[in-house]
């Protein structure tokens, strides 16, 4: 009887300072107008100081020529450009270094967090001792580290260290390294590289088609490999192969020809990488110590050799309790590329920085930081999101 | 032993001597495969070529005494850089013949800290700890500490809301009485003294110099940034867990917004926006201390983090525990303070500790708006002319101290991890 009746107990009356629903939009109410008569009290005294300061509002300067130099662009800018200009190599600047740190940061902490798990005592004794001694020191100081050692330790231009016949240049004004003359045919060898990928996609997945029906495998990696770099090579060679090289010389106080990997950059790029893979050394070790002991079993009984069973078993497997925490790891490099104002790599914060000094309009530039950082960080979240549900294990 | 064995049967034999020992420990971890032994042997060569290089640089050929820069030059590591900065790497501008405050502020803060990872301390001892711990810190740092009449209302206030939420049903009439006088003495006090009727008065204890935040650097300035930092940020990020967890959905939605708006950007565009926005925000002629700012952005920013930690504490709860608070008629405050707090933080400490590391590690940012926290104070050292060309040692003997407090604590967390598992776990 009490229980076929607990669907239908009438609502007990109550006085309504007691009713929980009144009392949570009364509570709602009352935090919402704090909130909001804070923020009123912020945006009003901005108003009024920025009209006595006479600092204009709106985005209008975007259109102004920016007046400052950047060392390191990978598109057209000079002094004469915009902000937006100056803003958007900014942007360019940090998506390169993370993107590269995020490949690079993948590749040698899977190394070391497998190192860590080896049999060698003495491989996976360093392996912990070099996450011991990344993870606990804060990445700022890597950077200058690493900043000073190769502005510092390095050679100047003229005394520079020259590798391979005389064709690259280590100085304290970065790496100096030949590149082929500009020729039409690189245009067409792009193109070959794209239809490639595609052609190997295809491959890819014709061969584990095939696999799957007839237990076959076929050799995706040599095969794919060969297609990416055979079809340019194929271009390159119907196109007459020209191969005139700028080579860098050393002219007055600098090199001239070839192109140059910026110290700041390296710096950068080095303490990043550095830094990030040890831990995601650590994601991939606990990620893997996470899965079952027989399985690593059962592919030693199936005769599959150390490697074969961590590539086709294990790694497959841990990369599922991997994703997670490796995006946030992901979100942290595009974050703390930030960290290259201090070395004086100039990116996006260090663009934003030089235009709040000069224009004084604080509000739109950090708006801009904002909106660029979350914009980047959602796409890092969604694509990484998207993945994890592609390899999640399907259950019933 | 040996007279009670059947006749026929032999002693067992000893296992063969290349499977025991240092010789069958390397057999086994060193060389128990064709790959390993040459993996062993690369590494082997490449450690002592390594070790070799370095200890000749930071040993045999180090300089310990040399008393400029151009005597240690040509030779190994400069350590008599060290020698001759250290004092400022440590502290800062603080000035010279006070360093002795700053040292005693360091000790009474890492002293606080251990107190506090001692399990047998968590409980009222835990504030009693911090308040004076802080207290002496601040009275050292700065010499001087006023007590504002207002914030003394303020603790009044804040005191007697919360005694009188958790001890509602428990309290006897006449604690009810002093818990309602609390707030009643803080309301009326505040509201006069907004209004103005009551003076601008404050207790003053002055037994040193007056010391201001710029002339603070070195070790003090990094440990308050990241041990101020958690502590307000804890608290703060309590409630934003709990708000995100709540079932009022506008709260619900400030809390999301805070926390991911937060954790998207980097710590440095908050430091940047503390430094050249909130002077834009307060009303004209008001200034605000630049180390005030910063401390201020580190908690908005460890605030959010702790708040995702804390969330997940809370997420591990089951279902019953809430319906079971809410069965024995506890209100919102007892519920959360009572029963769910103090099983979803017990799970939490491990990864909260973790955090902390690296709060510890991103105190270093600050001196990019221009405050000598540890790293920066280490970056001067190396400016002065007598003594350029040695980065090297310098950020050297900065990591060494880093790691030194990173690495200890993420023992502890280890520790921890074990030790408070020791119920669940067989």
């Amino acid at each position: 009887m009490a229980v076929e009746s607990l669907g239908s107990v009438p609502r007990v009356k109550v006085a309504p300072w007691n009713d929980p629903v009144i009392r949570g939009w009364v509570f709602q109410i009352v935090v919402v107008g704090l909130v909001g008569f804070l923020a009123w009290y912020l945006v009003s005294n901005t108003i009024e100081n920025l009209q006595r300061q006479k600092i204009a509002s709106g985005f209008h300067y975007l259109e102004r020529e920016a007046g400052f130099e950047i060392g390191d662009t990978m598109i057209e800018y000079s002094p004469a450009s915009t902000y937006a200009r100056a803003i958007w190599v900014g942007i360019l600047n940090t998506l390169r270094v993370a993107v590269l740190g995020i490949l690079l940061s993948t590749l040698l902490g899977t190394m070391i967090g497998v190192g860590r798990l080896s049999p060698n005592w003495l491989l996976s004794r360093i392996c912990s001792w070099y996450v011991e001694a990344f993870r606990n020191v804060p990445l700022l100081l890597w950077l200058f580290l690493f900043y000073k050692l190769i502005s510092e330790a390095f050679p100047g231009p003229r005394q520079a260290i020259s590798l391979l016949w005389n064709s690259v240049f280590l100085s304290n004004r970065g790496v100096y390294f030949p590149v082929p003359m500009a020729d039409p045919i690189h245009k067409w060898m792009g193109l070959a590289f794209l239809i490639a990928i595609a052609g190997t996609w295809m491959l890819a997945r014709w061969g584990k088609k095939r696999q799957e029906t007839t237990g076959q495998p076929f050799p995706i990696i040599s095969a794919g490999l060969g297609i990416l770099i055979g079809l340019p090579a194929l271009v390159w060679l119907a196109g007459g192969a020209p191969h005139h090289m700028s080579w860098p010389e050393l002219k007055g106080f600098n090199f001239a020809g070839g192109t140059v990997i910026q110290p700041e950059f390296t710096a950068l790029l080095v303490g990043l990488v550095l830094y990030t893979s040890a831990f995601v050394a650590e994601i991939v070790r606990s990620g893997i110590l996470a899965l079952h002991k027989g399985q690593s079993e059962a592919a030693a009984a199936l005769g599959l050799s150390r490697g074969q069973s961590m590539r086709l078993v294990l790694l497959p497997q841990a990369l599922r309790v991997i994703v997670p925490p490796m995006t946030s790891q992901y979100l942290n490099i595009t974050k703390n590329s930030s960290l290259a104002i201090a070395i004086g790599y100039p990116d996006l914060v260090a663009s934003i920085n030089v235009t709040i000094n000069q224009t004084g309009q604080a509000i739109e530039n950090i708006l801009i930081i904002m909106a660029a950082y979350l914009s980047v960080s959602l796409s890092i979240s969604a694509f990484m999101n998207w993945y994890n549900k592609r390899i999640a294990l399907r259950e019933r | 032993m040996t007279d009670a064995m059947p006749a026929g049967e032999r002693k067992p034999l000893a296992p063969p001597v290349d499977e025991t020992g240092i010789i069958g420990w390397g057999r086994k971890n060193l060389f128990s495969s064709w790959g390993n032994g040459i993996t062993t042997i690369v590494l082997i060569v490449g450690v002592v070529w390594i070790l070799n290089w370095f200890l000749e640089w930071a040993l045999f050929t180090a300089n310990f005494t040399a008393s400029t820069g151009s005597e240690c030059r040509g030779g190994g590591a400069c350590w008599a850089l060290i020698r001759e900065k250290f004092r400022y790497i440590f502290f800062g501008s603080f000035p010279y013949e006070q360093h002795w405050r700053p040292l005693f502020a360091v000790i009474t803060m890492l002293a606080m800290l251990v107190l506090s990872a001692d399990r047998r301390m968590w409980n009222w001892r835990l504030i009693v700890i911090w308040g004076v711990g802080s207290f002496v810190t601040f009275l050292l740092m700065f010499g001087q500490i006023h007590i504002p009449l207002s914030l003394i209302l303020f603790v009044a206030l804040v005191g007697g809301g919360i005694g009188l939420a958790l001890r509602s049903a428990l309290a006897t009439p006449s604690e009810r009485m002093a818990y309602y006088a609390l707030i009643g003495i803080g309301a009326v006090g505040l509201v006069l003294r907004i209004l103005g009727i009551l003076p601008k008065w404050s207790i003053a204890i002055a037994p040193l110099s007056y010391v201001e935040t710029s002339l603070w650097g070195g070790l003090p300035v990094t440990l308050i940034l990241a041990t101020y930092g958690l502590a307000f940020a804890f608290p703060y990020g309590i409630l934003l867990a709990l708000g995100r967890r709540s079932n009022l959905p506008l709260i619900k939605g400030l809390c999301v917004g805070f926390i991911e708006l937060i954790r998207g950007v980097p710590l440095i565009s908050l430091l940047i926006m503390a430094s050249v926005m909130l002077p834009l925000f307060l009303p004209s002629g008001t200034t605000i201390d630049k180390f005030l700012r910063a401390q201020v952005a580190v908690i908005l920013f460890a605030g959010a983090y702790i708040a995702e930690v804390i969330r997940g504490g809370l997420q591990s709860l089951p279902k019953g525990q809430f319906e079971a608070a809410d069965a024995m008629g506890l209100n919102y405050a007892q519920k959360t303070l009572l029963i769910i707090l103090p099983q979803a933080l017990r799970v939490v400490i491990p990864p909260l500790i973790n955090t902390f590391i690296g709060f510890f590690k991103d105190t270093s940012l600050v001196l990019i708006i221009g405050i000598f926290d540890f790293l920066n104070t280490a970056n001067q050292a190396l400016v002065d002319p007598n003594w350029a060309g040695f980065p090297g040692e310098v950020y050297l003997f900065a990591a060494f101290v880093y790691f030194i407090f990173c690495y200890s604590m993420s023992r502890y967390s280890k520790y921890l991890e074990v030790e408070l598992n020791k119920g669940t776990r067989r």
